[in-house]
């Protein structure tokens, strides 16, 4: 049996952020780190964006490459996967018959795509890692009909990828219009109008009836044809080991505002795990977002080694498609009234304001970084539970940053 | 070596704030600091070459507008996730109204 120390399952961000983060917290033990991937752990952003459309960003962007991983004195297992976790004798067992002892166990396992389960549901790609981008890079060759499945993040962010890359897009929406979760109607309406102003057919308010190798069948009867179809239809967390090993399930694996799961010393970040959020009103959320998955592994190393942070971060995320960036912080939800700044030509930032004045959400979209400052001011003030004057916020000719000294 | 550019005028740049400038293919970020002090520094996130200039100043922080990114703009240092290569600065001298950074 290996030695004893800090054990981190899972070979993505909140993996490699919790390895810089204990190093950080002059943790000295030893760090395992056991991932199912071939690859050191690195950037997803890319995978659906950058990667697909760069020739010269192809290759992946490791977060932990061979001389991080040798300054942090970390024993990284690749190819192996975790079979089971074992809480009473404080182990893990590996596929390739290894147990490993930890002192704590953080799970950052992340999500996997869902799959359609319409009949030929299997015809559909998914993307989550590298070799899948790998597999679509191949497809989207030029005049390629490609049909994406979704008009979620990922799902657009293809779209646009294939787009760029001169293929013949479709994109099919079940629900009325894309977005439709967490992005207010007037940034959807943008990112929509972006997509049929590049070609894409949008196909909106429309199911899927069924799937063939080379035709997506629409339910009210149209057939799209596709040499390639995709499926972005959300992700769910990879929840299995922390369930076989009996700890709290519920949506994703669930943890405490500071990151620890129901055993003690069994703690969860990124993708895979639920905690409840002080800024959601107390309740428990999961965020499949690359600065969260920084932010929970950041306070979760902490606690590990015996802090008590809680974890509070304001969520932030954010998608660029075309030439268009797209930043979200807070929770549109909780902030029913809506105040509009308009800080550039084509850029809108709505602020999402609660019934008592106080500013909960933030949604921006513009070419380039054009809303990127105003984005991050309304998040400070989200942190802040601040109530900004409704003047200011609507008058781009005044700048925010004056509402941070108040 | 110096090689000192005329890159602004002091009024040009707001306090605890940042322009860009752009030089023979270069680009620059100049800062104001909160003392009123000027620096600059390299104008592209060392992350994923982003212009700091569109970024929010906090004090001596500059933080890139696309993921968030900070660097100490008067030292160059990067303060966390997710960049990790510190920004390389430029040294400056104000003449009247002027300021100047030596790029050689």
């Amino acid at each position: 049996m290996s030695e004893h120390g800090i054990v981190i399952i899972g070979g993505g961000m909140a993996a490699a952020r919790a390895c810089i983060n204990l190093r950080a917290n002059d943790y000295e033990g030893s760090i395992i780190l056991v991932s199912e991937e071939n690859l050191l752990p690195y950037d997803r952003p890319p995978l659906s964006k950058a990667s697909m459309v760069d020739e010269a960003a192809h290759e992946p962007v490791l977060l932990l490459d061979d001389g991080i991983v040798a300054s942090l004195k970390v024993d990284v297992r690749l190819g192996k996967t975790v079979t089971t976790i074992n809480r009473r004798e404080k182990t893990i067992s590996l596929d390739d018959g290894s147990k490993i002892l930890y002192t704590k166990l953080l799970i950052a396992t992340g999500a996997k795509p869902r799959k359609l389960n319409c009949p030929g549901g299997e015809f559909a790609l998914t993307l989550r890692d590298h070799k899948d981008t790998v597999l679509l890079r191949e497809k989207f060759q030029p005049g390629k009909k490609i049909v994406v499945i979704g008009g979620g993040f990922i799902g657009l962010e293809l779209a646009s990828s294939a787009s760029k890359l001169g293929c013949i897009v479709s994109l099919v929406e079940a629900q009325p219009r894309i977005l439709m979760r967490g992005v207010p109607e007037p940034i959807a309406k943008i990112v929509h109008d972006a997509h049929v102003a590049a070609g894409v057919t949008m196909i909106i308010g429309t199911g899927i009836s069924h799937l063939t190798e080379n035709a997506v069948h629409l339910t009210d009867g149209r057939v799209i044809e596709a040499d390639t179809i995709i499926a972005g239809i959300g992700a769910s967390p990879e929840t299995k080991l922390a369930s076989d090993a009996g700890l709290t399930i519920d949506n994703g694996i669930a943890c405490n505002a500071q990151m620890q799961t129901s055993d003690p010393d069994i703690y969860a970040a990124g993708d895979c795990a639920s905690f409840p959020h002080e800024h959601m009103g107390g309740k428990r959320i999961r965020l499949e977002a690359w600065r969260s998955a920084q932010e929970q592994a950041a306070t979760a190393a902490a606690n590990m080694l015996g802090g008590d942070k809680n974890h509070i971060n304001v969520p932030w995320f954010w998608s660029d498609q075309y030439d268009l960036s797209l930043q979200i912080a807070g929770s549109a939800e909780l902030g029913p009234n809506t105040i509009t700044r308009v800080p550039s030509e084509g850029a809108i930032v709505l602020f999402h304001i609660a019934d008592d004045g106080a500013i909960k959400g933030v949604s921006g979209i513009g070419l380039g970084n054009s809303i990127g400052r105003d984005v991050k001011i309304a998040e400070m003030l989200i942190a802040k539970n601040a109530k900004p004057s409704p003047e200011i916020l609507a008058d781009a000719a005044q700048p925010l940053k004056a509402l941070l000294k108040g | 070596m110096t090689q000192w550019i005329d890159a602004c005028a002091k009024d040009d740049v707001a306090e605890e704030d940042v322009i860009r400038f752009d030089h023979a293919g270069q680009t620059f970020a100049i800062y104001r600091s909160p003392d009123n002090k000027f620096y600059a520094t390299d104008g592209l996130c060392t992350h994923e070459k982003i212009h700091l200039a569109d970024g929010l100043v906090m004090d001596n922080i500059i933080e890139c507008p696309k993921h968030n990114g900070r660097f100490d703009y008067t030292t160059g240092a990067a303060k966390g996730a997710p960049v990790c290569v510190n920004i390389k600065t430029y040294p400056v001298k104000l003449e009247g109204a002027r300021v100047f950074i030596n790029i050689a």
